[in-house]
């Protein structure tokens, strides 16, 4: 399936929608320190976004500025930044493209100028380089630093002794900072309602999710999931925009499949779904249409994707509970994706294969990110084991525009298409 | 014994990666275990405690041809993990009853997932230290992490881990790294006595002996070594920083020495030094083991310093108490704890104008040339320039 080169990119109005969010938390962000509200700097996986709200405290996310960047083709040069100040060439680019993005006075992906923090709350959650990360930033300014220290799950499950750590940090470290930070009083129902409003947004994102259990699916649950998971994974979770972003979502999808429509691509409607398959990792941002035109050009949906996973993992029944604020802030912290065993990895990767009918797997792995990448041969052979389905290999990176090399990429991914079409993967679309 | 005697046992200890001596422990006694680590820490005195023997797993090194274990990973993830599975595969460490992953980095961390799928029948266990420092809070999540691990080692024991064996075994402990201090005090005041390369072996002999030899093994060659004659150089000092967990050949060691370079501290295997004061031998043992970690353990990479004032002390301490006038700064390549630090801790010694050096290495790497001129231009500058 080939489609003439696109007049312009086409957007559900629900991207429109997340754009002008964005765009307004940027322009929030630029303008905090002037007016006086304060900052945190903090990390996606196990964020405790509502619990900063509580204290008006805007979010500013790392690794948000690095994607965006990467998605705006300037990351490139601020790695290199980076590099030429002393990070090595082998750590992960997300650090550098943030680190390069401050030596160059810290301008936003969107133009605007980012701001100080007043505070960095580390949720020290299923990536190490996070520790590092905001050990460097925190050279730069002198702000309080918060670590949040979020136990492994090494044995695939949450223990009383990991909870009770996480809840006596959040109870006698995070919030007392976070209100000497602010100089606002800690009110746990104003906690609460911003979790009511989470649980209504996770609803609607998990009923998205497995809307891909149809047939064809109406999402693309890794390229277009990047945009789905943007709100609730950042700094909106548990905002009335958010509850209603994820709202009108749904009514698209709804619409969508009432049509028996695909997804919707860049260049328009998808055609006729021929792959499904899930995905393992993140995905490249510096070329990510080119990326995902690789899928959609051979009729290849993603119905599932780990990556829509790595904010918080919704879809086996966790929610922001308000009626236990604290101890489902550390469930929610301890329960993100890179959080997981890698049996515990490979047991829901294989679970996403059974229930979406998927015809294989295919794993892009990062040379940033350790943390996922670190395994994933092994996660390979045994999902291919388990679950009879063939899976692909590829490597990229997440920002880092040198280790996107389209020509191989797109070789390996034609091959697989033809061996899954070899095996008559989708015959019954 | 010479010290010529003693190194040669170390090396052929180093050189045995079929871990023959561990076959031997176990052999020597029905019913006993061994349970491996990998680098940084794990409390050795529990294992200890269990009647077990501690093994040290620190990778293949230079010597091992690994054919299945890069089958296991990308290309840049660094070494030790695809020789240690190469070791797990080909069947070296069959001896071993269990491994320990210490919470080090991500690629430690999912080894030990890793480990779990390959090596069904073995106990295995990620060993989380906590990141915050608060008796209270990060001490509680500690000690039941050490119970946890106690429990554990017991039932694979068949009989539980008592307090007194508890407290035996920490004292023996003490007692280790009061021999291993006495050594490096010793290196420090006479290097061209006990060189590095001598001393790496005697550590990494630690990997593998029982904790009462090992702790004699010091004590003998800090004698024998005291009883040579050896030339003394003019080379410069200098500490090693970064050596931690993937470790370098034992030929970038001597190369280093060879370049006119002095080696008085360094980080290799920091298990051996990681708690720097005795740890009580009376009282509750996890909660002592448990403060020992959390107020007098060494500082590395793979921790979190709270205070940003703070990062680099450790290292600065290091230089100023074994009079080193440089660091030489060896990173395993892709090593995300030790190359995201180097550049804070290269701050911290700029600040206090200590002159440093920095390449990267892994645990194979065979060509030394580079690292040999670089290392000597390095102690040239020192003693040519400095003030």
């Amino acid at each position: 399936m080939s489609k003439a080169a696109p007049q312009e990119v086409i957007k559900e109005p629900s991207m429109l929608k997340q754009k002008e969010m964005i765009d307004a938390n940027f322009k929030s962000l630029s303008t905090a320190n002037e007016e006086g509200r304060k900052v945190s700097s903090t990390f996606v996986p196990g964020n405790l976004n509502e619990l900063l709200m509580c204290f008006d405290i805007t979010r500013n996310f790392p690794e948000i500025n690095a994607l965006q960047n990467g998605m705006r083709k300037k990351s490139g040069r601020l790695i290199m930044e980076a590099e030429r100040h002393g990070q090595s060439e082998d750590v992960c680019t997300y650090v550098k493209s943030d680190l390069g993005m401050m030596l160059q006075g810290n301008i936003g992906p969107t133009g605007d100028k980012l701001p100080d923090p007043d505070v960095l709350l580390l949720s020290y959650t299923g990536c190490f380089t996070f520790m590092k990360w905001f050990e460097l930033v925190r050279e730069k300014y002198d702000c309080e630093t918060i670590m949040l220290h979020v136990p492994y799950q090494a044995d695939g499950k949450i223990t009383p002794n990991m909870r009770d750590y996480v809840v006596k940090q959040l109870k006698e470290d995070v919030i007392p900072t976070l209100e000497r930070v602010s100089g606002i009083k800690f009110d746990i129902d104003r906690l609460r309602q911003y979790m009511r409003e989470s649980a209504k947004a996770e609803d609607d994102l998990v009923w998205i999710l497995q809307s891909a259990k149809n047939r064809p699916s109406p999402i693309d649950a890794f390229f277009g999931g990047v945009y789905y998971i943007g709100p609730i994974f950042t700094a909106f979770r548990g905002t009335e925009a958010a509850t209603e972003y994820y709202r009108t979502l749904r009514g698209e999808i709804q619409q969508r499949l009432a049509n028996g429509q695909g997804p919707v691509t860049p260049e328009g409607d998808f055609g006729k779904e021929r792959f499904r398959l899930v995905v393992e990792g993140t995905p490249n941002y510096t070329n990510f249409r080119e990326f995902w035109k690789m899928f959609y050009d051979e009729g290849a949906v993603v119905v599932a994707s780990s990556y829509t996973k790595v904010g918080g993992v919704y879809d086996f029944g966790f929610r922001h509970d308000p009626d236990n604020p604290i101890e489902s802030l550390a469930d929610y912290c301890l329960g993100c994706y890179t959080n997981l065993s890698l049996p515990a990895r490979i047991k829901m990767l294989c679970s996403y294969i059974d229930d979406y009918q998927a015809d294989g797997l295919v794993i892009n792995s990062v040379k940033s990110c350790n943390s996922f990448s670190a395994g994933q041969l092994l996660m390979l052979r045994e999902i291919e084991k388990r679950t009879g389905k063939p899976g692909a290999f590829i490597e990229t990176d997440l920002v880092d525009p040198r280790y996107f090399s389209a020509a191989n990429v797109k070789n390996r991914l034609e091959s697989y298409f033809q061996m899954l079409q070899q095996k008559g993967a989708n015959q019954a679309a | 014994m010479t010290v010529q005697e003693i190194v040669d046992r170390c090396q052929a200890l180093y050189d045995d990666l079929h871990f023959n001596v561990v076959k031997e422990w176990k052999a020597a006694e029905p019913g006993r275990k061994a349970i491996g680590y990998l680098p940084i820490y794990v409390p050795r005195e529990i294992i200890h405690a269990a009647g077990m023997l501690p093994v040290g797993i620190l990778g293949g090194g230079d010597q091992l041809e690994v054919i299945h274990g890069d089958a296991y990973y990308q290309s840049y993830i660094c070494r030790i993990p695809r020789s240690t599975i190469e070791l797990g595969l080909t069947g070296r460490l069959d001896s071993l009853d269990g491994m320990l992953f210490p919470s080090i980095c991500d690629v430690i961390r999912n080894l030990s997932g890793m480990w779990q799928l390959l090596f069904k029948d073995k106990y295995v266990r990620y060993f989380d230290v906590p990141q915050t420092y608060d008796d209270n809070i990060a001490g509680t999540f500690y000690i039941h992490e050490l119970q946890s691990l106690r429990d554990d080692l017991g039932e694979l024991a068949g009989r539980p881990i008592t307090d007194d064996d508890l407290r035996r075994s920490i004292a023996l402990y003490n007692d280790n790294r009061k021999a291993l201090a006495d050594l490096y005090q010793f290196r420090a005041g006479q290097p061209w006595q006990a060189p590095t390369s001598e001393i790496y072996l005697l550590l990494r002999a630690g990997m593998v002996l029982p904790v009462e030899e090992h702790s004699q093994l010091l004590r003998d060659y800090v004698a024998a070594a005291g009883r040579e004659e050896r030339p003394r150089r003019d080379n410069c000092r200098v500490v090693i920083n970064g050596v931690f967990c993937e470790q370098p050949p034992l030929g970038l060691i001597k190369s280093l020495e060879m370049a006119g370079c002095y080696v008085v501290d360094d980080d290799f295997l920091l298990v051996t030094r990681w708690l720097l004061d005795d740890v009580p031998t009376t009282g509750e043992p996890m909660e002592n083991l448990s403060k020992a970690f959390l107020h007098h353990s060494a500082a590395t990479s793979a921790k979190f310093e709270p205070d940003k004032a703070d990062k680099g002390k450790f290292l600065i301490e290091q230089v100023r108490n074994s009079g080193a006038e440089g660091v030489i700064f060896a990173a395993p390549s892709f090593c995300d704890p030790a190359l995201l630090d180097r550049p804070m801790l290269q701050e911290a010694l700029n600040r206090d104008d200590i002159p440093f050096t920095a390449f990267k290495y892994a645990e194979n790497t065979g060509q030394l040339q580079a690292i040999r001129e670089q290392a000597g231009t390095f102690a040239d500058s020192i003693k040519l320039w400095s003030a």
